[in-house]
Order: structure tokens, then C-alpha cells, then sequence
């Protein structure tokens, strides 16, 4: 079961839970895993061609699935997966 | 003009300290791997400090207290009462003042040897690189995603390393972008973490989803930590890097970012309102608006209207017109409860929220009598009713 660490801007359309597991065994499984388990989830991580949206990375560890093998990165139980959505606040 | 060097910055000549300089800093000077060398690096650094909010705030002070020569004080803003919830800079006496003056001058008497250069402007594609080109290195404390881009692409047209921070709520980001190493490469920029911004009105500004007081005081301490590392080269800059803090759970993770070797330069400065969308949404097209004065009028009048406010429960506790509450995410399940004929007010803090409602209802279920209130709870606050409290 890897864990997924979901960011506070999208908390909101997983019943406000910071974490989940999924049995996925890739990236590309766990994430399709979460936004069928929270379908309003799901526009806000991919586009119109199913591609992982440019603001949001995803990290397997402390890596960047880009420098690993992308979306069919493997995953196992010790897995922690991290989204990271942009966020733009500071000042007001 | 100073120059980069192995990542930090040396002027010919040397540069000395005054006494009363001396025991200012000697908390400093007796830190072995930073002592008066990296005194003096600071000392002759020009730091530009893009907006003096909540992250300028712990920002601005430090780098003041810390004896950074030269710092740029970047703002177009005026103090308003919700900023002293977290931007400690401002006291009561400064609010509808503009945030550059009320920040030199506290500055200025935390520390009289820094020269403090105010630029009571906003930051743009036409200004940008003028401005940046006086500067070291530049610090993001800004609020918004074009003004982000158009720092971090100014930065790395011109070559300088960019402090970046921001926050949400309980969760904040750090990193230092385009962070020139000794081999003369530059570490990655914001474009190589996130290629484009999110849509208008995913992710909410501060403004709009809130933020804990405490949060930017973090964060722009740690912005302030790598900002005195880079200058006076010690240490190991959170380059090709990001930082992450979650305050609600208090965890933390530091994450590898690496340089988009597939992403197009920059080589240009762009319109940075048109490249987040901006400029396409700030209103929905085709809804009918009406002002607050009218909704005035027609409270007065015996006009029959239905009232209905699509922000959150938590908000109308804050402020509200007495429309019934609809929260813009539960909208398509209370069709039922919006009046078909009679005309329909929708109104949420700013306006934008009721637009996109309306709009979604026009297109989905083919309302037609649905008016948005321009300029929205706020604007009733400023014109009509300056006894309700805005947020």
C-alpha cells in the first residue's frame, strides 16, 4: 500500500484527508486509483488528454517521477508519494 | 556593481565597519564559517524584495537586521486592517498607508546603516528587468502566479538567483531558483517545477482560501536563511530544491527538482495576466450585473427578489446581506431553492464566485433572471454599509 500525501489545496475533494493508501503499483495506478476513489478529484489532476497537469508534480520519495520513469514509476508498500500542486499566496 | 562569483558576490575594494557596526553584528562575526568575510558580502549586497506582505514582512526585517547593504522595498499596495492579522511590519497607525513607506520607515529605525530604496509600484513586463538589473539577487514574496513568473523569468534572463516562498493556509514552499553554481551552471527556475500556472480559480489566493498568521513568518524566515547563505556563500542553498511544510501536521520534506532540459528558454519577458488566463476570466461573459447601489434601491423598493450567497458557511459568519446560503460547490444539488421567475441576486465576497455560479446555472439548467452583484459583499462594505466588516 503506498502513501499518497495529498496538498491542502486539494484536500477539499478528498473529504479533507491529508493521506490515503492505495494498492497501485506504478504512479500512473495510484493516481487513477485516487481520482476514482474522489472523481472531482480527477479535472484537477489531469487534462483534456489524460496527461498529469503542468502545475501539479508528483514525487515518489524525495524524487521527481520525471527523473525516474514518469507516470510508470513502480511503487510498493514503502512508497510515499507526494502531489504538489502550485501555490501562489504570500503577501495579501 | 557587484558580480557573481562561485555563487556569491565580491566587489573590488574593501569594505569596513564602523564600531557601532562591529558590535551590531558580532553575533555574526564570531560564527566561524561566516565571521566578517560574510559580514562583508552582505554588507555589499543589493537585495530586491518583491512585496511587502505577509512573506516580506519576516523578509525585510531580517535581511535589515542582518546588515544586507543595499535592499529594494518592491509594493503598490496600501496597509489594510486584515493585513496586521501576519504582515508584523504594519502597526494600526499605518494602515491606508502605503506598505513601502510604512516598511522604510520601520526599517530604517531597526537599522539607519541599510540603504533602503523604495519602488511604490507594481512589478511588470515593461519595468521588470530595469528594476531587477540594480539587484544581487531578487526574493519572491508576491501573492500571485503572473507576478511569480514574470520574477522568475526576469531572473533568469538577467542571471540572478530568485528566493522563492509561498503559502496556503497551513502550506508553504521554499526554494532557491536559478542559483548560479561554481561551475557556472544555473540550478532549475520556477518554469521547471511548474511548466504553466493552474487555471484562474483553482487555486485560491490567500485572499480568497485564508492563511494562518504564523505561516509567512516561517517561511520568509527561511526565505531570509537562504537569501544571507547565497550572499555571503556559506552553506548549502536549498538550490534544486524545494521545501515543503505542512504546519497543520507538522511534516516537513525536502524534494529533488531538476532542470527541464526540454522546456523552451526564456528569453523574453511575455503578458503575464494573459499567460495565467487572467485577462480571459476576470469576469464571466454575458452575466448580467447589477451594482450595489441598485441592490440598494431595490431593497428599499417593494420589489419582489430572491437573494442568494455562494460562499461558505464560515464566511457569511464573518459578513452577510442576508441572502439564503448556497456554497458555490453545492449549487447543481439546491437548484430547487432558486427562484425560475422573480429576479435572483447572487453576490459572494468579490464577485467572481457568483459570476461562475450564474454562468454554470445559465448554461446547465437555462436560468435567465439571474444578476451578479458587481463587486460583491466587499463592495456593499465600501459603498453602502461601512459598519460591515470586510475580509
Amino acid at each position: 500500500m503506498a502513501n499518497i500525501i495529498i496538498p491542502t489545496p486539494l484536500r477539499k475533494f478528498t473529504n479533507n484527508l491529508p493521506t490515503l493508501e492505495s494498492d497501485g503499483e506504478t504512479v500512473i495506478e495510484v493516481i487513477s486509483d485516487l481520482s476514482g476513489a474522489f472523481p472531482e478529484l480527477k479535472p484537477h489532476l489531469f487534462d483534456d488528454q489524460c496527461d498529469i497537469r503542468k502545475f501539479i508534480r508528483i514525487f515518489v520519495g524525495d524524487e521527481d517521477i520525471k527523473a525516474l520513469d514518469n507516470e510508470a514509476t513502480p511503487v510498493d508498500e514503502n512508497s510515499v508519494v507526494s502531489i504538489v500542486p502550485a501555490i501562489a499566496g504570500g503577501a495579501r | 556593481m557587484s558580480r557573481i562569483h562561485n555563487g556569491a558576490f565580491e566587489t573590488a575594494g574593501e569594505v569596513s565597519f564602523r564600531k557601532e557596526e562591529l558590535e551590531r553584528y558580532s553575533r555574526h562575526l564570531i560564527i566561524p564559517e561566516f565571521n566578517i568575510a560574510g559580514q562583508r558580502r552582505l554588507k555589499q549586497s543589493r537585495v530586491l524584495v518583491v512585496g511587502t506582505g505577509g512573506l516580506g514582512s519576516p523578509i525585510l526585517s531580517y535581511l535589515t537586521a542582518a546588515g544586507v547593504g543595499t535592499i529594494g522595498i518592491l509594493d503598490f499596495d496600501v496597509v489594510d486592517e486584515s493585513n496586521l492579522q501576519r504582515q508584523v511590519l504594519f502597526t494600526v497607525d499605518d494602515v491606508g498607508r502605503p506598505k513601502v513607506e510604512a516598511a522604510r520607515e520601520r526599517l530604517h529605525a531597526l537599522n539607519p546603516n541599510i540603504r533602503l530604496i523604495v519602488h511604490n509600484r507594481q512589478l511588470t513586463s515593461d519595468n521588470a528587468l530595469e528594476i531587477i538589473d540594480d539587484y544581487d539577487l531578487v526574493v519572491d514574496g508576491t501573492d500571485n502566479f503572473p507576478t511569480r513568473y514574470l520574477v522568475n523569468d526576469a531572473c533568469v534572463i538577467l542571471g540572478k538567483p530568485n528566493v522563492y516562498g509561498s503559502i496556503f493556509r497551513f502550506e508553504g514552499q521554499v526554494s532557491v531558483f536559478n542559483y548560479r553554481f561554481e561551475d557556472g551552471s544555473f540550478g532549475p527556475n520556477y518554469r521547471d517545477l511548474f511548466p504553466t500556472p493552474p487555471p484562474p480559480g483553482l487555486v485560491p489566493s490567500c485572499a480568497e482560501g485564508g492563511v494562518i498568521g504564523v505561516l509567512p513568518g516561517i517561511i520568509g524566515s527561511l526565505q531570509a536563511n537562504e537569501v544571507i547563505k547565497v550572499l555571503s556563500d556559506v552553506g548549502q542553498p536549498l538550490a534544486g530544491r524545494l521545501f515543503l511544510l505542512d504546519a497543520l501536521g507538522f511534516e516537513t520534506r525536502t524534494l529533488k527538482i531538476h532542470t527541464d532540459t526540454d522546456a523552451p528558454p526564456i528569453t523574453e519577458l511575455v503578458d503575464y495576466e494573459h499567460f495565467c488566463g487572467l485577462d480571459l476570466s476576470n469576469d464571466e461573459p454575458g452575466v448580467k450585473e447589477i451594482s450595489v447601489s441598485e441592490l440598494a434601491e431595490l431593497g428599499e423598493s417593494s420589489a419582489d427578489y430572491q437573494l442568494i450567497d455562494v460562499r461558505e458557511d464560515f464566511e457569511y459568519e464573518i459578513a452577510n446581506l442576508g441572502g439564503t446560503l448556497i456554497p458555490l460547490g453545492e449549487i447543481d444539488n439546491a437548484i430547487q431553492s432558486i427562484s425560475a421567475d422573480k429576479k435572483v441576486i447572487v453576490y459572494c465576497r468579490s464577485g467572481a464566485r457568483s459570476a461562475r455560479a450564474i454562468s454554470s446555472l445559465e448554461s446547465k439548467y437555462g436560468f435567465e433572471n439571474l444578476y451578479n452583484l458587481k463587486g460583491g459583499i466587499l463592495a456593499w462594505a465600501e459603498e453602502i454599509d461601512p459598519t460591515m466588516a470586510r475580509y
